[in-house]
């Protein structure tokens, strides 16, 4: 990878001006974004034209190649749901022996994509193995909070008491029961190279972080939130403002965690709650609009539910607190 | 069987060590594997080349065989001859990529001691999880002894990545018996090796009319791997069926470079006929039985018995039309497996067998034989008392109602 430059900040001027290496044409769902996402993470590539990206089965893959067509202008593969970190490494490794033996000239950087199927679930255990096998790759799991490719499933990523077709809301049960995995931390308890949390709404600080985990001699994960209004139930447009509110409520506080000096930072955006904690929006403001949370505000309202889940929201947000404190 | 052209090396090693030494001698790029009984002396061996620097090898220790396969499978997409091995659960978990790496065309080359499927758990070897791949569209084959797992592993490079081909070879070693027993393997000189494997080069393809490698190089940029639905998935089956068929006379001249070489020949690459043509009752069967089949073959024949031996060395491509050509003037064939299938009349290889008979105008008595599951001894003792039954079919004209029989199990 190339020299590591801690002061990129993406310009829109300069982004306006680069190759998309993610094109248009693709198939996702009108106000998807996860297109966003994949389009900012390869505007951020140190080495946009040096680069592999191994990918999981999901949306993103199924909606971008589309047989014969692909959204992609650089070398791209996809084998399956739970393994694209397990396949990442055998592509470091095809370039490292072969350029061992004067067979290549360089080893490209490597990017892994996959959602929240795979990141918090069926894959954990390729991504673990990959991680502590130290290849050099960022993996950026885009968690939408539910297998929503299959049609909207409960996923390790889905909150407590959200709607999906297998966390019914009925009579007697208020969507689904638990809580959600905190997949960062235990990616970053495998101590990479970098870790981090993003948003697709805070754009300039996921691409640095996008920067950032590929520029690492080493395993990099970040878990960027990307709503989904199929599952989500709101409209179509709000896709952004919806992350937007997850960070403003404290439910997805971004920070970074460091290898080398093994600290943990709250990153700017949410760094403002912490100092100022009345800026903290009341959960309510980011459940309400969504469809999925229908259920406690109508048709009667469940005060109840929704302080559960803020208290929830808390105890997380003081733990990162605690943790980025230390 | 001894060495003819080139000079080589005789070592007193067993199977895994073989394959080891095969994949060394392979010039592998990438090796990934996880350990699993009895296969582990495979990617211990080839641990020990990679520590002593006697390989250029990336050796991939991962997690699961799930994920070996899987690196296998990314690494050969970027363009490295790649290696692995496992066994039972192993391959059983790695199922869902084995099917993926034949489908996208990489090959892989994988060896199987093969050992029972739990459960119950069990060690010890038969062949019910590598014949349950006999759809992944691998080319498979299963070896007879410790110098033919050496042999077949070395040419499996060959024959997978001839530009024809293009797919995945299993090579099949049987669990302990051969995997762990001590035989003198005649080793070729690596630099010999080196000239038979050659150097894995990339299938072309055409994309917007510029030929381009099938692999991925930021160079020439390609999708591997895309979402094909109905409107193109049946063409990907029949283009992977197209180049199973052209793997036929592969194999066939894969084994007459590699005889010529080392003066070992395993038939056409197929099937190796012992005393067929005459004979009044055949055994067909696979692996290190063969061995053992073939000496109370030999022994009868020496009482005046007529009896034969085909050995199935190849599976996929399945030779039927060599096999009906073979067995069209036998009167009796007893298909000897180490396998176990539930439900159905016969195993894997009964069924194949019987099927490449039915357009015979006379079709021999077939008879089919489960034995040596989970590790139970195959003696000559087991052949003897089929031969005799064969025999006597031959001799009475009647065949029994029921054509699938166990051998020494316990009522």
């Amino acid at each position: 990878m190339t020299q590591e430059s801690p002061q990129w900040r993406p310009k829109l001027k300069d982004i306006a001006d680069q190759e998309e290496l993610f094109t248009s044409g693709q198939r996702l769902c009108a106000g998807c974004p996860a297109g966003s996402m994949a389009r900012m993470a390869m505007h951020a590539l140190p080495r946009p034209k040096n680069t592999i990206v191994s990918q999981a089965t999901g949306c993103l893959e199924v909606a971008s190649t589309i047989y014969p067509y692909t959204a992609w202008r650089v070398p791209w593969m996809h084998s399956l749901f739970e393994n694209a970190p397990a396949n990442a490494s055998g592509i470091e490794a095809a370039y490292k022996a072969r350029k061992r033996q004067g067979l290549e000239d360089d080893i490209p950087d490597l990017l892994v994509f996959s959602g929240d199927g795979s990141g918090f679930d069926i894959g954990v255990q390729a991504a673990s193995g990959a991680i502590e096998r130290r290849h050099n790759f960022l993996y950026i799991i885009y968690d939408n909070q539910a297998y929503q490719n299959t049609g909207i499933q409960r996923s390790g990523a889905t909150p407590k008491y959200a709607w999906t077709t297998t966390s019914e809301v009925g009579k007697v049960v208020p969507g689904k029961p638990t809580w959600k995995k905190p997949i960062a931390l235990v990616y970053a308890a495998h101590d990479p190279e970098y870790c981090a949390t993003a948003s697709v709404y805070h754009w300039r600080d996921f691409m640095m972080k996008v920067r950032k985990g590929m520029e690492k001699q080493g395993p990099a994960v970040i878990v960027v939130l990307a709503p989904c209004h199929r599952n989500w139930r709101y409209p179509e447009e709000l896709g952004m403002k919806m992350a937007k509110l997850a960070v403003e409520t404290c439910f997805n506080p971004l920070w970074e965690y460091d290898g080398e000096t093994r600290t943990y930072t709250m990153s700017t955006s949410s760094m403002q709650y912490v100092k100022d904690p009345s800026k903290k929006k009341p959960i309510e403001e980011w459940l309400e609009p969504q469809g999925r949370f229908r259920h406690l505000f109508r048709p009667t309202r469940r005060d109840d539910l929704i302080q559960d889940f803020q208290n929830l929201v808390d105890e997380d947000w003081e733990f990162i607190k605690r943790l980025t404190e230390m | 069987m001894k060495p003819m052209s080139a000079k080589q090396i005789l070592m007193g090693i067993n199977g895994d060590e073989a394959v080891a030494y095969a994949a060394k001698h392979a010039l592998v790029d990438v090796c990934a594997a996880y350990p699993i009984t009895p296969q582990t002396i495979i990617v211990e061996k080839f641990a020990e080349f990679v520590a002593n620097g006697e390989v250029e090898t990336e050796f991939v220790r991962v997690e699961s065989e799930h994920s070996a396969l899987s690196a296998c499978l990314g690494a050969s997409a970027a363009g490295a001859r790649t290696f692995t091995a496992s066994a039972a659960n192993g391959i059983e978990l790695m199922h869902e990529v084995i099917f993926l790496t034949s489908s996208i065309r990489q090959p892989v080359v994988m060896a199987v001691a093969d050992r029972s499927p739990s459960g119950p758990i069990n060690i010890h070897g038969d062949q019910t999880v590598s014949l349950a791949q006999r759809d992944t569209g691998w080319i498979m084959m299963y070896c007879e002894n410790s110098q033919e797992a050496y042999d077949s592993t070395l040419q499996a490079f060959r024959i997978g990545e001839h530009p024809d081909v293009q797919l995945p070879v299993m090579t099949m070693l049987d669990g302990f018996v051969l995997t762990h027993t001590l035989e003198n393997v005649y080793l070729l000189k690596e630099a010999d090796a080196h000239k038979f494997v050659g150097r894995r080069q990339p299938m072309m393809i055409t994309i917007d009319g510029k030929q381009v490698p099938l692999k991925l190089d930021p160079k020439t940029p390609i999708t591997i791997g895309p979402l094909q639905l109905f409107d193109y998935y049946m063409e990907s089956k029949l283009q992977h069926s197209e180049a199973m068929e052209k793997a036929r006379p592969v194999v066939t001249q894969i084994n007459n470079e590699w005889a010529q070489l080392t003066g070992r020949k395993y038939g056409d690459g197929y099937l190796q006929p012992f005393k067929v043509t005459d004979a009044d009752a055949v055994i067909l069967t696979t692996g290190s039985s063969a061995g053992t089949a073939r000496f109370v073959a030999r022994q009868l024949r020496a009482q005046g018995k007529k009896v034969g031996l085909l050995k199935l060395r190849t599976f996929r491509p399945f030779p039927d039309k060599k096999i009906a050509k073979l067995l069209a003037d036998v009167p009796v064939v007893g298909i000897f497996e180490r396998t176990h299938t539930t439900g159905s009349l016969g195993g894997p290889i009964f069924n194949e067998v019987r099927s490449a008979l039915y357009d015979l105008d006379t079709r021999p008595t077939i008879l089919g034989y489960y034995g040596g599951l989970g590790g139970r001894d195959v003696t000559p003792d087991h052949f003897r008392t089929i031969y005799k039954e064969l025999l006597k079919i031959k001799d009475t004209g009647k065949s029994p109602r029921n054509p699938i029989k166990y051998i020494t199990v316990r009522k």
